[in-house]
């Protein structure tokens, strides 16, 4: 194979028949089985596949850190053309070579800015150090390129920020002072494993137009592994489709995603939740919620409508307030509070999902915690709707289920205990009635019998989470609260448990309270979304309303920044704003201004913008 | 059964088991008094005798048969450090978990009340506590277990701290689960592995501990045996009589490096870490 031939470009890099191992016996735990694709210079080549289908393992052979990893090269040759123009064979190279060939000439950024950072040194130098190692700078001189390189990523105030360490800058920050490292040495080929899967999506479409930028500026190619062909159709100029360590499919990115060829392609696609802008709303309920809307005034004057009572709530919350308090100095005195949750009113009827939808620290698992009594409100309360003559606890009506499955179940104990703690909980003993009813929910989650006596360990993600649904069902609750119950799945499995979770809710008559960051999700399962900004709500309605016509300026950004897989959305590029959110830190006594709230329609109101 | 086939597997988990498993057959014997010899009878005619085969380790000062106090001293001194790491493990579980659940100022009082005992040497804290209380077995016992209460306390209380953390827990208390139930079933099951592993290597602490007390007099009480006290009596013999001095010397030295394997393995057996590690 010639990897220069003279009509086409050469390949900046050319991976044919790649083979990976790991442990004592590589060749017998081989995770990557010949895996073989080109990248052209200045090109995006997007890796995708769900967990475990080998996309980190060969990208990590890339740039040889697999060796650090515990894993071998079994086979295959990786041709990386230099910047002398010689190839060099990164399958065989030796370490010293890879060394230099690692940040100079290949740069990775990881998913996880804060791990990736050094938490005890600040950022200038661990910016400034990539220019001592691979430029032989002195301090000062690299020092001065490490302010460069943050002004580049398009960092505020860079000047200021060098001196910070990583804990005192956002998550969005920190992953541009990655890239701002990964960069420093303009390498030629930047390997991008998941670098916005931690991070909101607003600060992802940040990221992803910050990398689209430097990339032409830069001259570089980029490989960008993913688990989300949203951000895929947003990004690449190339695709590959990774399954079990192969490769199913590759092309170019209109080609894959307009005519997949392979089955498994088509599958990948068909389960993402496509956000369709409001056109993919659930069908309102209507029938038993006849005429409640014009009633409907959540948070501006909550409850007083005339109709208000005509749709009688299972939950309701008024102007439920949540605060830290911020202590400081030798005495820990207050000097100010953290208003997690300022003032939120909502209803939630039986059969019906609301969505809380909005970015880390908004404040929406702040309102769950509060409902279910893990945190005192500072102020308003929460109504929970008992069926007459019921006089148990509040706690058997509301159940929760938790965003990791494998963290939310003891693993000492076998799914026998772990279903039957709910009843425990309430008081009553567990007979055979009690096995019975975790043998039918199990049934109804679509589990085996037999899955009683296994311990959390010996099942799937996706299996584990339905353990958990069945396990919240197990009290007969009125009120779920799903806190981003779907979002660590994969997305096939994700699409399952949806629908499972629309199944039980139409048989159960479940009021669902979803809690979720994801609008393609929550557009999927959602009668209601409630948009929270910095603790506040800021804007309400059916799910038809809010997300098709956001009023909002957050909620527009918020829903502008969903990738799509729609032709009409691929390769947008955003323009880059570097505002960061505000801070929710308000002295101990400040009162906020009262919220002034229009109406847009019969179902859709917005906060006000001062 | 999968963690015991693992622990035998692993090379210091079985010479540390076999060791145990003879230690507990020479204390058997010394408990129904299988031993040749009464160890307290004492055959003047017989003083001093080196080793052979009528007395396999010999006879001391009093002609009395150093294998049989030996048994009977190794009896005495694994019930004493199982009782008291017993009673250390009961009592600093309990604070250690009731620190970290109850935390903020609670946990502070109960772990700087434990500081102030891991303060003191070990062997120091013990002598006071027999000084005030008197010497014998229940002292001894006690003195024990005051010294190790404060690291179970310490062992438990890290472990427990995070585990009270994680979303199992909280989902327990989204359910209204009890708080005994969460710190039972939720905390105290997780807890058990790093406990065990504490509790092997306590054991060899104790029986170190047990024997300095009893060679300085202030634990077991002669005429009984104690490997302590049986050093003790013969230290001025050595030149003489050099098998009453290697004998309970050894006999402590390997009991010691018994339960340390052992605590080795059980701790590479018990971290899924180095499980996987040595897979």
């Amino acid at each position: 194979m010639s990897p220069a031939s003279s009509e086409t470009p050469a390949p900046l890099l050319s991976v044919r028949d790649l083979a990976v191992g790991f442990g004592r016996g590589p060749a017998d735990r081989e995770v990557v089985h010949g895996v073989g694709f080109e990248v052209q210079p200045r090109e995006t080549l997007a890796i995708v596949g769900e967990s475990g289908s080998g996309k980190t393992v060969t990208a990590l052979s890339i740039n040889r850190l697999i060796d650090h990893a515990g894993g071998r090269i079994l086979r295959g040759r990786m041709l990386f053309r230099r910047g002398d123009q010689t190839d060099l064979d990164l399958a065989q190279a030796p370490p010293h070579e890879m060394r230099h060939i690692r940040g100079a000439e290949i740069g990775m950024i990881f998913q996880e800015p804060m791990t990736s950072l050094n938490p005890v040194h600040q950022v200038g130098h661990q910016i400034a150090e990539s220019f001592v190692l691979h430029h032989g700078l002195s301090t000062r001189a690299a020092l001065r390129r490490a302010r460069d390189a943050l002004d580049r990523v398009r960092i505020p105030d860079a000047e200021r920020r060098m001196r910070d360490y990583p804990h005192q800058l956002s998550g969005g920050m920190r992953q541009r002072v990655m890239i701002a490292i990964a960069l420093a040495c303009a390498p030629r080929l930047l390997i991008a494993d998941e670098p916005t899967t931690a991070l909101d999506v607003t600060i992802q479409a940040q990221i992803v137009a910050l990398l689209a930028q430097l990339r032409d500026e830069i001259g570089m190619a980029v490989i960008f592994i993913t688990h989300d062909m949203g951000l895929v159709a947003e990004v690449a100029d190339r695709v590959l489709v990774m399954r079990n360590g192969a490769v199913v499919e590759r092309g170019e990115l209109d080609r894959v995603f307009d005519r997949p060829s392979h089955p498994y392609t088509r599958e990948l696609l068909d389960s993402v939740p496509h956000f369709r802008r409001g056109q993919a709303v659930r069908a309102p309920r209507d029938g038993d919620r006849p005429a409640a809307e014009p009633g409907h005034a959540t948070p501006p004057a909550a409850g007083t409508g005339p109709a208000a009572a005509a749709r009688t709530p299972v939950l309701s919350v008024r102007d439920l307030s949540v605060r830290f308090p911020v202590r400081a100095g030798l005495l820990r005195r207050v000097v100010g509070v953290v208003r997690a949750v300022d003032g939120v009113d909502f209803d939630l009827v039986a059969g019906e999902t609301l969505a809380i939808v909005g970015e880390s620290g908004c404040g929406k698992t702040t309102i769950a915690r509060a409902i279910l009594g893990l945190v005192r409100p500072a102020r308003g309360a929460v109504s929970i709707a008992r069926p007459a003559g019921d006089r148990q606890d509040a706690t058997r009506i509301v159940q929760m289920v938790f965003q990791d499955p494998l963290a939310s179940l003891n693993p000492r104990l076998t799914m026998r205990s772990l279903l039957a703690e709910p009843v425990i909980a309430t008081g009553a003993g567990v007979g055979d009635a009690t096995v019975d009813h975790m043998v039918e929910l199990l049934r109804r989650v679509g589990l085996p019998r037999d899955c009683l006596d296994r311990y959390p360990h010996q099942f799937s993600g996706g299996e584990r989470q339905r353990l958990c649904i069945a396990r919240s069902l197990m009290t007969n609750p009125h009120v779920v609260i799903l806190d981003e119950a779907v979002s660590a799945l994969d997305v096939s499995i994700q699409a399952q448990v949806l629908d499972l979770l629309m199944e039980l809710q139409a048989e159960r008559g479940l009021a669902y309270l979803f809690i979720s960051h994801d609008m393609a999700v929550v557009e999927r399962v959602a009668h209601r979304v409630t948009v929270m900004f910095a603790g506040q709500v800021v804007e309400v309605g059916s799910a038809a309303c809010v997300l098709a016509r956001p009023a909002h300026s957050y909620t527009r950004r918020l829903i502008a920044a969903v990738p799509s897989v729609d032709r009409a959305q691929r390769r947008r590029h955003f323009a880059l704003d570097t505002s960061e959110p505000p801070s929710l830190l308000r002295p101990a006594d400040y009162e906020p201004p009262p919220a002034i709230w229009r109406r847009l329609e019969q179902d859709h109101v917005v906060r006000a913008e001062t | 059964m999968n963690a015991l086939h693992d622990l035998l597997s692993h090379p210091s988990g079985r010479i540390g088991g076999l060791i145990l498993i003879v230690y507990l057959l020479l204390a058997l014997a010394g408990i129904v008094a299988l031993v040749p010899y009464d160890p307290v009878a004492q055959f003047p005619a017989a003083r001093l005798q080196a080793p052979d085969a009528a007395h396999i380790m010999g006879t001391d000062l009093f002609g009395r048969d150093v294998f049989s106090r030996l048994a009977v001293g190794v009896r005495t001194s694994f019930v004493i450090a199982v009782a008291s790491v017993a009673i250390a493990g009961l009592i600093g579980t309990v604070i250690g978990l009731l620190a970290a659940w109850w935390g903020s100022w609670r946990d502070s009082l109960l772990m700087r009340l434990m500081d102030v005992f891991l303060a003191f040497p070990a062997i120091l804290l013990a002598l006071l506590v027999v000084t005030v209380a008197g010497p014998g077995t229940l002292t001894t016992i006690l003195a024990i277990a005051v010294v190790y209460t404060p690291i179970f306390a310490r062992v438990a209380r890290g472990p427990a701290l995070s585990i009270k953390a994680r979303d199992f827990v909280d989902a327990a208390r989204t359910f209204g689960s009890s708080q005994f139930y969460i710190l039972t079933r939720h905390l105290l099951l997780n807890l058990a592995a790093p406990l065990t592993v504490q509790a092997t290597l306590a054991l060899s602490w104790a029986l170190l501990t047990e024997a300095a007390l009893s060679f300085l007099g202030l634990g077991t009480q002669p005429p009984a045996p104690s490997l302590g006290l049986m050093l003790s009596e013969s230290r001025n013999l050595m030149e003489f009589a050099p098998w009453l001095l290697a004998f309970p010397g050894l006999a402590i030295m390997l009991g010691v490096m018994g339960f340390n394997l052992l605590g080795d393995a059980l701790r590479d057996v018990v971290d899924p870490r180095t499980r996987s590690a040595r897979a």
